[in-house]
């Protein structure tokens, strides 16, 4: 009875469609208009909302290069006939990818379609009146019948008035005529269904604006150093099309400490249970600095960018002296974490070591375990036994060459690897403090300690603000076109039957325009009862029906 | 207090009880299966009974149709009785469960919702208020065989295989959208979760209808209709509130990674629930999509949704990762 939700007013399922084989030729214009009518007909929606459900899947289950580029190439390192083709089709970056693009953009010319003209239908129905009163009211979801006594003459005067009076004040827009009152509320239902679309449309410029102009980076910063916010000073950086360097905000962090807990007890053993770094913030060069604890969900916010605390590792403080008896290299070396438990592989390049230059390449284990002639392993997040395990490669100097190269990996061209007195290659462990002295002459090495580094991320996402105001318009209107009850009712004098004693008979109906909570049959016995009442004579007489 | 442990023993007990109380809806549904209901024998009766001629005749046929009529109101007491039996033991599991998540809560000292298990016990609590809650305002009795099979499947999978000891939570959820995006994920799917049932007894009823025999137990279900309007409101009520869920990840995602959308596995999936319950919404006021088709549609949204929860948590790694299993 209530189930009658129906395509909406204005929408292009209504149009006729011209499909039957014996139609005339459309011409160009008629086959655009088809086209159009198709695109935008509510039948192309469901399947552009199924292709768009079904283009995503792919994306979680296939690594994507945008989130870890690592799998990715793992993925086709294993997979050597599979990748090459996942990469040709786009599959390692689906939302970016043509087809992807394809149906969301579909969708939102379908979707450009669909509400342009329901807008016009709504603002028109806004200043519409009521629709007239049907012939017979007794066909209606929702019937009843309200008899005044003949002696309430003043009751049958006022009955059209107060009905009228009544519906107003459940807010329904009233429209009085000859004989009878007409009324119809939940305009909103439609408003609503119109702001939710148009808000999807919000927010697909505001992802398009944090697309253009966004950016976010990283960059690696060790506990005493700090950061400048300029584009030399970002290990990777991605932005959006439209941006500019230079619009790059001069602030400056100094990582003054970090800390960080992890489970102890036998529970989740080694699970992270605190972050927390303590920065000093200096917002523009001369700036005063100030001290800012920068913690996982509160992110610092600087001059229109937020900075991000996104990860942590270890970094070995290592002191190499060359061959001469000098310094080459003292200093914190990031390595970066392999597991959970922050096995952190890395390379210590000393290029400056004479005669010969120096390589270490290993892993700092933060809590070293060795169990038998296997590897030793980290067995803990935490520095509980930290110790640095490293082979030595060793080569004659070459010139700078001033090439940018990884620092996290070794490139061996004119390097040997250090063979110890075994002639297997040499293998040292260091824990804090320990030194050793290499062999050949090539020098010593001396791990002094560790620090730690933390991971910050530097972003601005110019649109978030509008995506996420569209999204709270959205749900509003949604609730409103899914809870909104468009309903009907009218009220009529009904004919005074040949012979009948002078009583008058009101008929109302009601009708629900859409899906909605029902309580239409009440509502109308409602304003049955609440014109008789109040009345002088004997109860009135009420009839209801629910066909 | 060892609030850990009385949690733990108040959710084994209440899969037993919700056993129990599936195996009562079951026994309901067979009694139902056996016996027509009573009001069809009258009907069928009164049909014969009605022109017949002869005055002996006219007795015998009436002293039988007052056995046959008795022995359906036997038979529908009967079932009634296994109905309120299956109540009950719904509502004693029911108060179970809610001591063991509010234990869970107090052992952790935190929001019951950090992990897989505690989130499983929370939603399946939605689920069964939201049942007997419909019970009692709207008469959904004849929903408590697949509510008790859900949460009987739902807390023993919970309870055997989801199941972490009580531990604090890792920084990144130390937010107040813990709070509020869990919550509402909860709801959500404890209404999707309603509403999927409830599509699939109404592909079901839809069927018998088609063909013309509706017998035994779908005889008692209301009408393919009335099961559309019931479950088109909870989708209703669930998917203004799945979007909300989406948006406060996405806000909170903002907060602790420094971008509100990333198309992580667990935000992709919960994208393509939502798009798969628009669909349904757009179905139903589609001609030729209404009925069964949209059925199908928001069952086909359910399982997304518990690919989303069951799928990524354990299969796919991401930055949901917070089963702990």
């Amino acid at each position: 009875m209530t189930d009658t939700q129906t395509r909406p007013a204005g929408h292009a399922d209504a149009r006729p469609e011209p499909t039957g084989p014996d139609l005339p030729r459309l011409g160009w214009r008629g086959t655009l208009r088809f086209v159009w009518a198709q695109l935008t007909s509510m039948r192309t929606a469901l399947v552009l909302l199924f292709a768009l459900a079904v283009a995503a899947i792919p994306g979680s289950l296939v690594p994507q290069r945008r989130i870890s580029p690592v799998r990715v190439d793992d993925f086709i390192a294993a997979h050597p006939t599979l990748g090459p083709i996942y990469d040709k089709v786009g599959l390692f970056g689906v939302y970016s990818s043509p087809w992807f693009s394809a149906v969301y953009l579909l969708l939102f010319v379908s979707l450009v379609g669909c509400i342009v003209p329901r807008l016009r239908v709504y603002t028109r129905a806004l200043r519409a009146q009521p629709p007239r009163t049907p012939r017979n009211l007794r066909r209606l979801p929702a019937y009843a019948t309200a008899e005044i006594p003949a002696e309430d003459t003043e009751g049958a005067a006022t009955v059209l008035e107060r009905a009228a009076r009544e519906l107003k004040r459940q807010h329904y827009r009233v429209r009085v005529e000859e004989g009878s009152v007409a009324a119809e509320r939940g305009y909103l239902r439609e408003a609503g269904n119109l702001v939710f679309h148009i808000s999807l449309l919000f927010l697909l410029l505001g992802v398009a604006v944090g697309a253009l102009w966004g950016y976010r980076g990283s960059s690696v910063v060790i506990v005493g150093q700090g950061f400048s916010n300029s584009v030399t000073q970002y290990d990777d950086l991605t932005a959006g099309a439209w941006f500019k360097a230079t619009s790059l905000k001069p602030f400056n962090v100094v990582v003054k400490d970090f800390q960080v807990k992890f489970e102890t007890g036998p529970v989740q053993t080694g699970a992270a249970r605190l972050f927390r770094a303590d920065l000093d913030v200096t917002e523009a060069p001369g700036d005063p600095t100030k001290p800012v604890a920068l913690e996982v969900n509160h992110p610092l916010r600087v001059d229109g960018s937020t900075v991000h605390l996104i990860g942590h590792g270890y970094a070995p403080i290592v002191t190499v002296k060359d061959g001469q008896g000098n310094v080459a290299y003292s200093g914190p070396v990031v390595f970066l974490p392999q597991d959970g438990n922050f096995t952190s592989a890395g390379v210590v390049k000393v290029p400056d070591a004479r005669p010969q230059r120096i390589a270490l390449q290993g892993f700092f284990l933060p809590s070293a375990v060795q169990q038998g002639d296997q590897a030793p392993t980290s067995a803990f997040p935490d520095a509980l036994n930290p110790a640095l395990f490293v082979n030595v490669w060793s080569g004659a100097p070459v010139p700078e060459t001033g090439k940018p190269e990884n620092v996290y990996s070794l490139d061996t061209t004119g390097l040997t690897q250090v063979k110890g007195d075994d002639g297997a290659p040499l293998r040292i462990a260091l824990q804090p403090g320990q030194g050793v002295t290499l062999p050949n002459g090539l020098g010593s090495v001396q791990l002094d300690g560790w620090s730690r580094w933390v991971k910050l991320q530097v972003g601005d996402s110019p649109g978030a603000a509008l995506a996420l105001g569209s999204i709270a318009f959205a749900v509003l209107g949604l609730c409103l076109s899914l809870f909104v009850r468009p309903r009907r009712v009218w009220v009529r004098l009904a004919n005074r039957a040949e012979g009948e004693q002078g009583s008058t008979v009101v008929e109302i109906g009601g009708l629900d325009r859409a899906d909605a909570r029902g309580g239409l049959t009440d509502d109308v016995d409602d304003l049955a009862h609440h014109l008789t009442t109040g009345l002088a004579g004997p109860q009135a007489q009420k009839e209801a029906s629910t066909t | 207090m060892n609030y850990s442990y009385y949690s733990s023993v108040a959710l084994v007990s209440s899969v037993v009880v919700y056993l129990l109380a599936f195996f009562a809806h079951a026994a309901e549904w067979a009694a139902a299966r056996r016996e027509p209901a009573a009001e069809e024998i009258v009907q069928r009766e009164l049909v014969t009974a009605g022109p017949a001629g002869g005055a002996p005749v006219e007795v015998d046929r009436i002293e039988s149709y007052a056995r046959s009529l008795a022995d359906a109101r036997l038979a529908d007491l009967r079932v009634e009785q296994f109905n309120r039996m299956g109540v009950f033991l719904t509502v004693l599991g029911f108060l179970l469960s809610v001591i063991g998540v509010v234990g869970r809560g107090l052992a952790a000292g935190r929001a019951p919702w950090g992990n897989m298990y505690e989130f499983t016990t929370l939603a399946l609590v939605f689920v069964v208020a939201a049942y007997l809650l419909m019970v009692w305002k709207a008469g959904l009795g004849w929903l408590g065989l697949p509510v008790t099979l859900l949460v009987t499947v739902g807390n023993g999978l919970a309870v055997t295989v989801f199941y972490v000891a009580v531990a604090p939570l890792v920084p990144a959820l130390h937010s107040v959208w813990f709070l509020i995006h869990i919550t509402a994920a909860a709801i959500a799917g404890a209404a999707f979760n309603v509403g999927g049932l409830m599509s699939i007894l109404y592909i079901l009823k839809k069927r018998a209808e088609d063909r013309g025999q509706v017998t035994g137990y779908l005889a008692r279900v209301p009408s393919s209709r009335r099961i559309d309007l019931i479950t088109y409101r909870f989708h209703a009520f669930a998917f203004p509130l799945w979007t909300f869920t989406v948006a406060a990840g996405a806000i909170w995602a903002e907060y602790a990674w420094g971008r509100y959308w990333g198309w992580d596995p667990k935000e992709t999936w919960a994208l393509v629930t939502w798009v798969v319950y628009a669909c349904y919404l757009h179905a139903r006021s589609t001609a030729g999509w209404r009925g069964s088709k949209a059925a199908v549609i928001a069952i086909v949204g359910l399982a997304s949704f518990w690919f989303n929860f069951i799928g990524i948590n354990l299969l796919v790694s991401g930055l949901h990762s917070y089963a702990g299993v």
